[in-house]
């Protein structure tokens, strides 16, 4: 009798699920890309992941920040990797404000592994006024503040065609297809062979696209790496416990005469 | 309550169990005559008590990483998760951690309802019990405003707007609870003192809810009263003990698949969106865990009557024990009884799951429809199938399979005299 209310509820459960296509007509859904570092035992392509500063280098930060990540985390492990020469002359590359002195002026220095990413403009509103009225997201954690997360990125990032006919868009406001509302502010800044991969790969949108998501995904989650490769110990442990307490119990209650 | 007085073996352990009988307690808490015929559902009681360790112990770590200001918490919890040492990972924990406490609390709460649990002569832990759920919600909603997104912000404006809705002073309560004109600074300092708060006062709770469990012993799936101890009993330890392991660690491997493989499956994105007063998310919705309640709130077009009767669903679950009229307390021979039980599973649910989405169209419908069958289950469907139900014959004692052959044993008359 429970069995069968259990499947009752189950079933009417879905039934209520599959209603849920009706609702959501409008948005159309993120490409799904097999990202390396997907499912249980995913890892980051380090290749694609060095491709992926470049592009955000010489494109995205231009106007997008990047507050909360350091040039350190450049060369730890689980990210681009880049060797402890390379992240010095990363840093070294950037002017960065300090201070104040012992006279009390603020001066610019190089830049070290230590300080956090640049930002290209001096606060929000800076930004704001920069870039017609819209503020370019921080992008740390943009992977993780999208719905759709990955997948999502990179379908915008290619999803910029010609405005269907009717549509008539302003200044300054471009049309995408992935884009919620279809209206971006942000044009269309990749064209193929834009930026010079170092280490030859073409750099077609798509291939631009795929390594800065990749890129930014690593932003958002750095410790994704550990987590999976704790994760797969932490849950093998946890189930070779649970079957040595199974089989104690078994042997526990065996002593009285009563199921389990 | 075993018959037995325990006294320590050791001299030194006799000097201070006179003074202190914590020894007593040991020894009660072990013997402590359980019924043997407890099931898994019946675990969880041991699965919520670690549910709340967890969230105490990673707590109290990321509340030394973490600074409750406005303008900074957004950023703290980002050091958390990149620059302490396994930052990520403690922080994950206390995030899933709240869902698997509700996913663990609200499995709890519908065994009681199962089971007849509330019934006399356990009301106290029922209503000790729901306690605990109050101070749940409140510790899980304050919990969510500390990251300081966009969701942290929404939600909290959403919830205190509610108490504008009384009459006359609504404004004014609400201006208080803020601590400003709006949510800001003064209302985040005070939720996280509030959040640091709450999980202590669940601890003394939890303490007094195991207290009167002790008093008349454990229900269990025949939901008859027993002899403690007798054949019908085994001693909490090792055979309780040693099955609540067992389950826990069940538990802890889905826990795990949440934390290390989708940590943020069950929070929203927007929430990684640094709170933002001029910008409201196109949906604000609560935690999942919430979302049932959500939904009744939704349902009402006055916002007054929908806070009443949001409250009024959750302030119902206290006088269950007298709404409820049957005279046996297991829905096992509750024929009836049993069907309504799987129906308001089913309308919770509903509820949640319309609690996720605009509330429009068929949405508003079937919330509207839930409510109502909610609130009908309790104040209708209880006190009448309870006098109407014919039961099942129920056995005289968990050992004996023996069935007593009438509806109405003299076991469920005595059970019926207490009340």
């Amino acid at each position: 009798m429970i069995k069968s209310n259990i499947k009752l509820l189950v079933l009417s459960f879905l039934l209520l699920i599959s209603l849920k296509p009706l609702q959501s007509a409008e948005m159309v859904d993120p490409i799904k890309v097999e990202w390396s570092f997907k499912g249980l035992t995913g890892t980051f392509d380090r290749a694609s992941l060095q491709r992926g500063f470049q592009v955000y280098k010489e494109v995205c930060a231009s106007c997008h920040s990047m507050q909360y990540l350091s040039y350190r985390n450049l060369g730890e492990p689980g990210g681009p990797e880049f060797s402890e020469i390379e992240v010095k002359a990363i840093a070294a590359s950037f002017e960065i404000e300090d201070g104040p002195d012992d006279q009390g002026e603020m001066f610019t220095r190089p830049g070290k592994p230590s300080d956090k990413f640049k930002n290209p403009y001096p606060n929000v509103k800076a930004a704001i006024a920069a870039n017609g009225g819209a503020y370019p997201p921080d992008m740390s954690v943009l992977v993780k503040a999208r719905k759709g997360g990955a997948n999502y990125i990179y379908s915008v990032l290619v999803g910029y065609e010609d405005p269907p006919p009717g549509v008539t868009l302003d200044d300054g406001v471009y049309y995408n297809k992935y884009m919620i509302g279809n209206k971006i502010k942000m044009p269309n800044n990749l064209s193929d062979g834009l930026v010079e991969y170092s280490d030859g790969t073409e750099s077609t949108v798509d291939q631009m696209a795929k390594d800065v998501t990749t890129f930014l995904a690593w932003a958002a989650e750095p410790e994704l790496e550990e987590r999976h490769r704790t994760g797969v110990k932490v849950i093998i442990y946890l189930i070779l416990l649970t079957i040595l307490v199974y089989l104690s119990m078994k042997k526990i209650w065996s002593r009285i005469d009563s199921e389990i | 309550m075993s018959e037995h007085e325990y006294t320590p073996k050791s001299k030194a352990g006799k000097w201070f169990n006179d003074r202190l009988p914590l020894l007593t307690l040991g020894a009660h808490l072990t013997d402590y005559p359980t019924p043997k015929n407890l099931n898994y559902w019946w675990t969880f009681g041991g699965i919520l008590t670690f549910c709340l360790i967890t969230q105490i112990v990673t707590g109290i770590v990321l509340a030394m990483h973490y600074v409750a200001h406005a303008d900074l918490a957004f950023a703290s919890v980002e050091h958390i998760m990149r620059d302490v040492n396994y930052g990520w990972l403690i922080r994950y924990i206390h995030s899933n951690g709240a869902s698997m406490f509700f996913l663990a609390v609200y499995i709890h709460i519908f065994r009681s309802l199962f089971y007849g649990s509330y019934k006399s002569p356990r009301e106290v832990i029922w209503i000790i019990g729901l306690m605990i759920y109050l101070l749940m919600m409140a510790a899980a909603f304050m919990g969510y405003v500390l990251p300081w997104g966009q969701m942290s912000f929404w939600g909290a404006t959403v919830i205190t707007n509610l108490f504008s809705a009384i009459p006359l002073v609504g404004d004014s309560i609400t201006t208080w609870l803020w601590g400003a004109y709006s949510v800001d600074n003064p209302t985040l300092n005070r939720f996280f003192s509030l959040h640091y708060l709450i999980p202590f006062l669940i601890l003394g709770l939890v303490v007094l809810h195991i207290w009167a469990l002790h008093v008349p012993g454990n229900n269990n799936p025949v939901g008859i009263d027993i002899k403690k101890p007798s054949k019908d009993t085994v001693p909490f330890h090792p055979y309780i003990t040693i099955k609540d392991a067992f389950a826990l660690l069940v538990f802890m491997i889905i826990f795990a698949g949440f934390v290390f493989f989708t940590p943020n499956v069950l929070g929203h994105s927007d929430n990684y969106i640094p709170a933002n007063p001029l910008v409201t998310p196109a949906h604000i919705v609560p935690e999942w865990y919430l979302l049932p309640f959500y939904a009744i709130l939704r349902s009402v077009p006055d916002k007054l009557g929908g806070v009443i009767l949001m409250f009024s669903a959750i302030f119902i679950l206290f006088v269950l024990p007298w709404l409820d009229t049957s005279k046996v307390r297991s829905a096992v021979f509750r024929p009836i009884y049993r069907q309504f039980f799987w129906i308001l599973v089913i309308d919770v649910l509903m509820l949640g799951y319309v609690g996720a989405m605009p509330a429009e169209g068929i949405y508003l419908v079937l919330a509207r429809v839930g409510t109502i069958y909610y609130f009908l289950h309790f104040i209708v469907v209880m006190p009448v199938v309870g006098y109407l139900e014919k039961t099942d014959p129920i056995p005289m004692s968990i050992s004996e399979p023996v069935l007593t052959g009438g509806a109405e044993p003299s076991l469920a008359r005595k059970i019926n005299d207490k009340v």
